[in-house]
């Protein structure tokens, strides 16, 4: 690979743009994508529009024949995103995790004494309304939200800004009585049962999980598996 | 770590002025470990960073890497089932892996 075609690309991806690197395997040739704009020795006839945006969409490189030729095309979306909503204990210990995982973290609260650099450094801090922050942020397919807090002033808002959004993972802390309650909430705020139902709660894969720390594997863990079995089945 | 920072790190690495080749698992057949797209980035002491499989193929990699800064030419490696009696070099498993392997240049 020419260091120019790896910057482009690397350029490309810190700016958010989804991007395609399609390397020739047998003589080396290599073409980079970005959004329609096609650079590179590799013909664009090689692949449509609509493959690309499909390729994109399904996250998943391939190889792809055409004139006789093999043809490697790999996609680079922006980051998962989590957005966490409450910096709590629990979220102290799930933002690096998901961190690890790949997801690009924000945490929204608007309480000083519990967001701040010391509490969470290297990890965005929104010290917005939780829902002011959630429609800031605009949950897509590639979002995962968790509220956290405890509180239905705060958890609340952010969860009915979720419902509204494409996320592909909502999840509350709570216990069944405290997440029961805040259904009923909800569906006054006019949700029906097919959007409730998409709230994970209590939030996580039920491990027996006790510490900050074991509660925040299980909220990974059960992100994960709505991702990936999500995908299997795409 | 997230896959995608191996392109960085590559960049990194030869913009610090090491000499570097990039592994990349273009097909997979069967229970491989690593899907395509996965990355594995090596200089030329064989310093490596990264995976292509669970450490399987890693050091057979590392060494044909090591030949393509040498002599600039990429290839295409193809790595099957383990044959213990054979000494290969292959995946436990029992899956298949292509893997492309080019100089950073």
């Amino acid at each position: 690979m020419k260091v120019e075609t790896l910057e482009r690309l690397n350029r490309a991806r810190q700016a958010g743009h989804p991007s395609l690197l399609i390397t020739d395997i047998k003589n080396g040739d290599q073409s980079i994508v970005i959004g329609k704009q096609w650079s590179g020795s590799i013909p664009e006839s090689i692949i449509l529009n609509d493959n690309a945006a499909r390729i994109l969409r399904e996250d998943r490189a391939r190889t792809v024949e055409s004139d006789g030729r093999q043809f490697f095309i790999q996609p680079f979306n922006p980051p998962l995103r989590l957005i966490v909503v409450g910096a709590v204990h629990i979220s102290q210990a799930l933002v690096p995790m998901a961190a690890l995982a790949g997801y690009a973290v924000t945490v929204i609260d608007p309480r000083r004494g519990f967001a701040n650099d010391e509490r969470f450094p290297n990890v965005t801090l929104l010290d917005a309304w939780p829902d002011e922050g959630l429609s800031e942020l605009a949950p897509d397919a590639r979002t995962a939200v968790v509220t956290l807090t405890h509180d239905p002033k705060l958890d609340d808002p952010a969860l009915d800004v979720a419902l509204r959004s494409d996320a592909f993972y909502i999840a509350a802390l709570g216990s069944k009585r405290t997440h029961a309650a805040r259904l009923e909430r909800l569906a006054t705020l006019g949700h029906d049962q097919a959007a409730l139902d998409r709230i994970h709660g209590p939030a996580g894969l039920a491990l027996g999980a006790v510490s900050p720390a074991e509660i925040a594997v299980s909220v990974l863990a059960q992100m994960t598996q709505v991702l990936r079995r999500r995908d299997n089945t795409a | 770590m997230q896959n995608d920072d191996i392109l960085s790190l590559a960049a990194d690495w030869h913009a610090a002025g090491r000499q570097v080749a990039l592994a990349t698992v273009v097909s997979t057949w069967g229970s491989s470990p690593r899907p395509a797209g996965s990355h594995l980035l090596i200089d030329r002491d064989g310093k490596m960073m990264g995976s292509v499989s669970g450490g399987c193929i890693e050091g057979a990699v590392v060494r044909e890497a090591q030949e393509v800064i040498d002599t600039g030419e990429h290839r295409l490696l193809d790595y099957g089932v383990t044959n213990e009696q054979a000494w290969d070099v292959g995946l436990a498993c029992g899956g298949k892996v292509q893997v492309y392997v080019e100089k950073l240049s």
